[in-house]
């Protein structure tokens, strides 16, 4: 009898594992788009866009009211969160754009306290912007895929769960691509590796620095709409969390390495499920699933103290 | 085809070049040469604008250098080696290579030159795939030469090419210099190894503390007595 239960709870958490592997992919897949925003400036300008998390929330904002503006006029749902989806990614593409030459490009020779500053007062003009704009409420993201559960050895996923990872896969592939195979990538990298030789091979780094921001900004519109489609719900200060989680990603997995984070995103939304799935088991119950934020920090904390140059990271202070 | 007017630069809130007026003719090689902290790399670097002169005109084939951002150099013909050679050093040499011809459009061409480059430097073929930070200094060196070359430059401004490299280094990197100068490529070269620097070039100017204080043909500054006994040891 005992041996019975024993095995029955045993079960049950390697459920639990599954289930929160899968949610844990979610999780990272989202995580992982939004850090590539911040270490693409990062290692090109050493610069750490605070704002990069506000870009991510006017995405979800943004595809939010093009969905609701067409949800009545009979075309197909998944053509609305298409267009959603596109409208979004251009809208961030030009904020991302306009944020640097407003905000950071006068800024560019100054010490590096002060487009630091800047970000985080910028992140909070966006909060503020995004307030007036859509209100302080939390707004319920429509959602435009009919959702479908599939089981698998007793965990559970969705449609729209394939769709998140199987979309930031493709992304993330096409920014290899990007930044590996073409011109204005090669441009990216060798800006990253030494601006000033780079320019006189010709390279234009105003325009390098600016595609860093717009490229980044339409990976973090991919993921606002993401976040929308998968919570369901949507509200202004939601990049704030997510833009400081996805930050962490980007430092565990070494700033300024496009690989980097992308894993370090994956393993913190691993990190983060599983925690959440365990807390109460570890903790006999005394901490539940809602302290899940907790485990972001922890990991930021245990990285700057055991490996500040992240999972990847090369040298510190290098800027790529 | 270079005029250099009255060039001032201040770096580091020195004035480390205080208005000097030189010229390097087409086809020609010309050293500028000086010992550590006469001003001889400010020069350049100001005249690859990664430093604004306070003063003084840089023309070019009759065009004002000053005027254009760095990044416009390359089309007008001008590429730089830069100090401690610059490399890209998480590319491998073939990307550090295409870097260079960043600015060119002609697919044919670039291929094209990119073989020739490495049939000048047999050893960066070997290199082709390795990450240039992994090479060692002579290695660097000759990439950043056949990088330079890479874009078809007229002027090649080469700053301080036998910096930190063995002997037998140097004197392999000097002889690719003069095998690309014997094709017709106009040179400035700026070198801390005066003897070697007025061996292989045409004429020289002597830099001291930001001012040229000698100019002449090289062979001529090489019999000088001044030059003997303060750049030539002797």
């Amino acid at each position: 009898m005992v041996r019975h239960q024993r095995l029955v709870a045993e079960s049950l958490t390697m459920d639990t594992l599954l289930q929160q592997l899968i949610n844990g992919l979610t999780l990272g897949a989202v995580y992982a788009l939004v850090a590539l925003g911040y270490t693409m400036v990062y290692g090109i300008i050493g610069l750490i866009n605070f704002a990069h998390g506000e870009v991510v929330m006017i995405g979800t904002m943004v595809a939010f009211t093009v969905i609701v503006f067409f949800a009545g006029s009979g075309m197909p749902p998944l053509l609305i969160l298409g267009v959603g989806l596109l409208v979004s990614v251009v809208v961030c593409m030009v904020l991302g754009w306009a944020l640097e030459r407003v905000a950071y490009r006068p800024l560019r020779h100054a010490p590096r306290l002060t487009p630091l500053i800047t970000a985080i007062g910028m992140s909070i003009v966006l909060q503020n912007v995004a307030m007036l704009i859509w209100g302080r409420n939390y707004i319920t993201f429509p959602p435009m895929i009919n959702k479908q559960i599939y089981e698998v050895g007793g965990a559970s996923f969705t449609n729209v769960q394939v769709a998140i990872v199987s979309l930031a896969a493709l992304v993330m592939l096409g920014l290899i691509y990007l930044v590996h195979r073409t011109r204005i990538g090669m441009a990216m990298r060798a800006t990253a590796q030494n601006p000033h030789v780079a320019s006189l091979m010709g390279v234009d780094i105003n325009r390098v620095i600016a595609m860093a921001f717009i490229i980044g900004s339409a990976l973090g519109a991919v993921a606002g709409c993401m976040v929308g489609s998968y919570y369901e719900i949507a509200h202004y200060q939601m990049g704030f969390m997510l833009g400081l989680k996805a930050f962490t990603a980007a430092v565990l997995g070494g700033i300024g390495n496009l690989a980097g984070a992308m894993a370090g995103g994956l393993l913190l939304g691993l990190i983060e499920a599983l925690g959440a799935g365990y807390i109460g088991d570890l903790t006999g119950n005394f901490l539940g699933s809602h302290y899940q934020d907790i485990f972001a920090f922890i990991v930021l904390i245990i990285v700057l103290m055991f490996r500040p140059s992240g999972l990847f990271g090369e040298r510190t202070g290098d800027r790529a | 085809m270079l005029e250099v007017n009255g060039l001032r630069v201040s770096y580091g809130g020195i004035q480390a070049v205080r208005g000097i007026t030189f010229h390097v003719n087409e086809g020609e090689m010309v050293a500028l040469i000086g010992a550590n902290g006469a001003g001889k790399s400010s020069t350049l670097r100001a005249l690859s604008r990664l430093l604004d002169p306070i003063g003084g005109s840089v023309r070019y084939r009759g065009k004002e250098l000053l005027a254009l951002p760095p990044h416009r150099l390359v089309g007008e013909g001008i590429a730089l080696v830069p100090e401690g050679r610059g490399v890209f050093p998480r590319m491998s040499s073939l990307e550090n290579l295409r870097m260079g011809a960043y600015a060119r459009n002609n697919k044919t061409e670039i291929e094209n030159d990119l073989e020739q480059v490495l049939v000048h430097f047999p050893r960066l073929k070997e290199r082709a795939q390795q990450l240039a930070g992994t090479l060692s200094g002579g290695e660097q060196q000759m990439l950043a030469i056949g990088r330079a070359m890479m874009s078809k430059p007229r002027l090649l401004l080469l700053d301080e090419p036998s910096m930190g490299l063995a002997p037998i280094m140097v004197q392999k990197i000097f002889e690719v210099i003069c095998a690309v100068a014997s094709e017709g490529m106009t040179i400035l070269l700026v070198e801390q190894n005066a003897k070697l620097a007025l061996e292989v070039s045409q004429r020289g100017y002597v830099m001291e503390s930001g001012e040229i204080t000698l100019t002449n043909e090289s062979k001529a500054l090489l019999t000088d007595p001044k030059v003997r006994a303060s750049y030539l040891g002797e």
